[in-house]
């Protein structure tokens, strides 16, 4: 297969597509209150072309805060657990609790809690609790994976507990940390966007609400407009976690080394 | 032996969680510049024994002396066991790092005891980039730099072809000789311990203990044609027997 097949290949099916869908709506005349054509999508992106933008922006702000929030507090959390098993035994059964629970069903608690003043406050906790178990099991998983022959290696030359971490164990859960975080960029998206569906966005407008009131006044092109962005949101999410994810392993970790002959 | 030994193991049982009893009671006194092999089949506890010697196991019973100063110790497992993430120079360079010893002055130490084992201009190099010999070669480099006097290895060839092992095992006699160095090696091969050893210890089946303690007297300088002398082969066949017998009791 050549090169260029895989880039042209699923671009050509896209593009097919969107010429198909333009096609048939117009052909079987389809209300577009029902299904937008991709014409009116892109006319609507450009009519609400600043709210969309800001509303981008905002999710943007709830996701990174939340991934970033995951990512520290579940390492953190990885840390001690790994520190300490009386620790793990006293926590880890409840952060799989917290994981379990539908979020949905704690965010009138969290508005309530947190107010709704702050409701970007209660955007970042749902988000932030949808996505940080994995990061937290990833690394606890990680750091247990140490080359044990290492560990002894360690202990014969002294090593502190802080060496040890630092020089061994994080960088052997490197590659399920970054595993992890793929996961979570993901899931903080999603966790931002579902979130707004039930908690709304207070004051300020995110993509998950600009659905829902597009949704409301039955402009489905715009909703649309906002669905397309999420898409790109994500899959940009995903390509800056694969490029940190090569640029860290591609030297010695299998996942990432090109195979050889 | 008449001089203060470096290593002395008195009355040494070890019984594993699993309630195996890996050794059974092991007495051994090993003195300074020695090389010795402990030999004995598979499950024997040779292993344990140099875990227990190294700090990383606790004996049941018995005690693991050092009459004299404690000597620096090296390991070197059967694995290379290098830190993927790091280059050979890094991986070298960990037991300096782990004293904080300044970097200048540990990337010399580390380059040089790499250059020592044959791997000068490999210093970048990743363990993935390199083969299982050069793997071993900076293993036993890493347990150079931090200038051992009592250097424990289990194992470290066994998973090399057969080139590649008599290759390192000069090299190994060689360091031995130029350092100084006091080697405890495990191996369960007769012909590997007979080449390198001024010492031989066969160990019984589980529970280890001492089946019989063979000297040798090979020559200090020796080479591939050693391997084909008829001193070679009498005590290649001496450790044989004395495993045999070990098996059979």
């Amino acid at each position: 297969m050549n090169a260029w097949a895989k880039y042209v290949v699923p671009v050509l099916v896209g593009v097919s597509a969107i010429a198909f869908w333009e096609w048939r709506v117009h052909a079987l005349g389809i209300s577009p209150l029902v299904l937008a054509a991709p014409s009116d999508i892109w006319r609507a992106f450009f009519e609400n072309f600043d709210t969309l933008m800001g509303a981008l922006w905002f999710t943007v702000k709830i996701t990174v805060e939340a991934f970033v929030l995951a990512t520290v507090g579940g390492v953190a959390l990885a840390v001690l657990f790994s520190q300490s098993r009386i620790v793990e035994y006293a926590l880890y059964p409840f952060a799989v609790v917290l994981q379990v629970t539908p979020v949905v069903a704690i965010s009138p608690l969290l508005l309530i809690w947190l107010g709704y003043d702050h409701v970007g406050a209660v955007l970042v906790t749902l988000a932030w609790i949808i996505s940080f178990f994995t990061v937290l099991s990833n690394t606890v998983t990680g750091l247990r994976s140490a080359d044990h022959n290492l560990l002894d290696l360690m202990k014969l030359y002294g090593a502190s507990r802080w060496q040890v971490m630092w020089r061994l164990q994080l960088p052997s859960a490197l590659p399920y940390l970054l595993a992890g975080m793929k996961i979570c960029g993901g899931l903080a998206l999603i966790g931002a966007v579902t979130a707004e569906f039930v908690a709304g966005s207070g004051t300020d407008l995110g993509l998950g609400w600009i659905i829902t009131l597009a949704n409301r006044n039955l402009d489905t092109a715009e909703e649309f407009a906002a669905l397309a962005l999420l898409s790109i949101l994500g899959v940009t999410i995903l390509f800056a976690m694969t490029a940190l994810e090569w640029a860290l392993l591609h030297r010695w970790h299998d996942s990432a080394v090109k195979k050889q002959g | 032996m008449s001089a203060t030994p470096l290593l002395s193991l008195s009355g040494i049982s070890k019984k594993f969680d699993s309630g195996t009893q890996a050794i059974g009671r092991l007495d051994l006194d090993v003195a300074d510049g020695e090389f010795v092999s402990l030999v004995g089949p598979s499950g024997c506890g040779k292993s344990t024994a140099l875990r227990i010697v190294a700090g990383l196991l606790k004996p049941d019973s018995g005690t693991v002396a050092f009459p004299g100063d404690k000597p620096e110790l090296g390991f070197v497992f059967q694995e290379p066991t290098l830190m993927p993430w790091a280059s050979a120079l890094g991986n070298v360079r960990l037991p300096l790092d782990l004293e904080h010893m300044n970097r200048g002055e540990a990337n010399d130490r580390a380059a040089r005891a790499l250059a020592r084992v044959g791997l000068g201009g490999f210093e970048k190099a990743f363990p993935r980039e390199l083969s299982g010999g050069m793997k071993m070669r900076v293993s036993i480099a890493r347990a150079l730099a931090a200038e051992p006097k009592l250097l424990l290895m289990d194992e470290p060839f066994a998973a090399l072809d057969e080139l590649t092992r008599q290759a390192l095992n000069d090299d190994l006699l060689k360091l031995w000789a130029e350092d100084a160095l006091t080697v405890i090696f495990v191996t369960h091969s007769v012909y590997e311990s007979t080449y390198l050893s001024s010492r031989v210890v066969v160990m019984t089946p589980r529970p280890g203990r001492v089946a019989a303690d063979l000297a040798l007297s090979p020559p200090p300088q020796r080479d591939e044609t050693y391997r084909l002398t008829a001193e070679f082969t009498r005590d290649a066949g001496r450790v044989s027997a004395a495993l045999k017998q070990a098996m059979a009791a």
